[in-house]
């Protein structure tokens, strides 16, 4: 895959050129089906994310909160559960692949820095995520199908939670105003790679199993909007895309993030768990 | 959560803060009359409610009893949480996210059944911080490796269930029915502990090694959960005979000690106690004397992670607190824009 999907969505111009969109795809010497290619991308997004909110695990601000991020993270490790088994060895596609072979977007890797920035990282992407599973449900592939139906519950739950926390946080204090503007403005570019189709996701398009994201770009920058509107929150600027993911070149965080997933299987690679 | 009427409350908040100098006067207070019946109604075993009459020192121990055992669920979280970002399998990680959720969900629980006994949520939280509150000296140990999570499902939660199970026939009815709750859960992480070791005994050697090793470290802080030997537990006594304790400790130690050493032996770990011996008279095992200078070190704080687990709980505590100011200000902004 070399070429990028258009520097233009519904006919908006994108602004700049997207860093990294002159790399070569990470992984453009073992192309994968498209199937396995688009099960990876929502499996690996479920996974970090997964990962990420995990951490938060016995450190929220209330212990409502530890109970609600630890939800959150249950559910996305159950659909990378799903995901990933669906494509291979769950276990070993999770635990055995370095940052090169991950297809996460950018966004749900980013750290979780206050709980703004964990809230706006999960804002960003639980809408998207909702908007897209919503119309999976028509996928023509079955499990795709079966998948979308049970996992689109679970993420309209994630949404709400996520909206109301930005609402709270943002009609709340000044402080906590601020520190919502901040994680927003950390996590705002990397909102057009979702809605990136590059060669291998439109294979999976137009043979009906993935959802053209940029069929609902319009309605998500909207539903942000709402949110933000409620929360009396500025969006950002849009800045410089920054994109990759999708073909394995990702932040510098995801290193650190699987070296810590990844340590027991790695150190241990003949043992069962 | 219902609260005690306004005049009440403040008068148990101030019992609460001189607790420990005016415990005997306060006892003296008490209208003999309200004391009889009541002693009565917990001997027929009846379930005391919170608008029910108490004496004070009822109210006092278990408001100790139950925040001590709710901090504990929270300090809990820390170890185990310590190793969900490296579980080694997805499986494996996303049953211990649920445990520690529970975890999380026991707390919970606990905190609201001991509110209605008058003292809020923030005060205990508070207690805790400023070290005046205890909570369970296990959760004082560090987890080095893998096998100390299934060590801790094993053990300290096997012993943790053998003193709650008894607890669903406390007196006191919200703290009986939230453990009614807590050790349908408990049995769960119980068997997820004891499956944990099972993979890692059935491993390779470097897995038994962690297995033996996590068990070495775990046994003998395990038995102290019981707490101290009954002929230095000044509180026993009264505790049973209100029934908000149902058993002695030495009783359910020597329940579990019963209970573990067989399963110790399907996974192939030699329990680290050389004393340990089957005693056919007793139909149980003797065993080894327990180290109690160290149990009451790390009662006083001093266990080895001590320090890390406290401040763990106060940086989470002070990091929200803009969380929780924001949430507390949105709501009444709320309120005020709805009313207007």
């Amino acid at each position: 895959m070399t070429q990028r999907s258009p520097a233009k969505a519904e006919g908006k111009e994108r602004v700049g050129a997207a860093v990294a969109a002159f790399w070569a795809p990470a992984f453009a010497g073992e192309r994968l089906d498209f199937r396995t290619d688009y099960l990876l991308r929502l499996g690996d997004d479920a996974l970090v994310l997964g990962q990420r909110v995990g951490e938060w695990c016995g450190h929220g601000p209330v212990l409502e909160v530890d109970i609600s991020l630890a939800n959150l993270a249950l559910d996305l490790i159950g659909q990378a559960t799903l995901l990933l088994g669906e494509s291979g060895d769950g276990d070993k596609l999770a635990f055995h692949r370095d940052v090169l072979d991950f297809r996460n977007c950018l966004l749900v890797e980013q750290p979780n820095g206050d709980f703004a920035q964990t809230i706006a990282r999960h804002l960003l992407y639980t809408i998207w995520q909702h908007m897209l599973l919503q119309r999976l449900q028509q996928s023509s592939d079955q499990f795709l199908r079966e998948f979308a139906h049970k996992a689109v519950k679970e993420v309209a739950y994630h949404r709400e939670l996520a909206s109301e926390w930005t609402i709270r946080l943002g009609d709340g204090t000044e402080e906590s105003a601020q520190r919502m503007a901040d994680g927003l403005e950390w996590n705002w570019r990397f909102i057009p790679e979702l809605f990136e189709v590059d060669e291998g996701l439109q294979q999976a398009i137009d043979a009906g199993i993935a959802v053209d994201p940029r069929s609902f770009e319009e309605e998500y920058r909207a539903a942000i909007a709402a949110v933000l509107a409620q929360a009396q929150l500025e969006a950002p600027a849009d800045q410089r895309p920054i994109l990759g993911g999708r073909q394995g070149h990702h932040s510098e965080h995801l290193g650190h993030l699987l070296a810590v997933m990844q340590f027991l299987p790695r150190a241990y690679s003949d043992a069962k768990w | 959560m219902p609260f005690e009427p306004e005049h009440r409350r403040r008068y148990i908040i101030h019992m609460y803060t001189t607790e420990l100098q005016k415990s005997a006067k306060i006892e003296n207070l008490e209208d003999p009359k309200l004391l009889e019946a009541f002693e009565a109604r917990v001997a027929a075993d009846e379930f005391i409610e919170p608008k029910d009459w108490m004496p004070e020192a009822y109210r006092r121990t278990l408001t100790r009893q139950i925040s001590q055992h709710a901090h504990s669920e929270i300090v809990g979280m820390l170890p185990e949480g310590n190793w969900i970002t490296r579980a080694p399998s997805l499986r494996r990680k996303a049953i211990l996210l649920a445990k520690v959720q529970d975890e999380a969900g026991h707390g919970l629980y606990l905190y609201c059944a001991a509110e209605t006994l008058g003292t809020s949520r923030e005060q205990m939280i508070e207690a805790l911080h400023s070290g005046k509150a205890k909570y369970s000296t296990i959760f004082n140990y560090p987890t080095l490796t893998w096998a100390d999570i299934g060590a801790i499902g094993w053990l300290v939660d096997g012993a943790a269930i053998m003193n709650q199970v008894p607890l669903q026939r406390t007196s006191y009815g919200p703290y009986a029915r939230a453990m009614v709750r807590v050790c349908k859960e408990e049995s769960f992480h119980q068997r997820q502990g004891y499956e944990i070791m099972i993979a890692l005994a059935n491993g390779t050697a470097e897995q038994k090694r962690m297995a033996q090793d996590a068990f070495n470290r775990w046994w003998w802080p395990s038995l102290m959960m019981f707490g101290p030997p009954d002929e230095n537990s000044p509180n026993t006594a009264q505790s049973m005979r209100w029934r908000i304790k149902r058993e002695t400790n030495d009783e359910l130690r020597q329940k579990f000690v019963d209970i573990t050493v067989p399963q110790a032996d399907f996974l192939s770990l030699t329990v680290p106690d050389p004393q340990l011996k089957w005693n056919e008279e007793k139909g149980g095992y003797d065993f080894g004397e327990i180290d109690w200078e160290e149990f009451y070190a790390v009662v006083r704080g001093e266990g080895p992670v001590a320090k890390e687990r406290m401040k763990a709980r106060r940086d989470a505590w002070q990091d929200g607190a803009w969380v929780r100011e924001a949430a507390a200000v949105h709501e009444e902004k709320r309120r005020a824009r709805k009313a207007a």
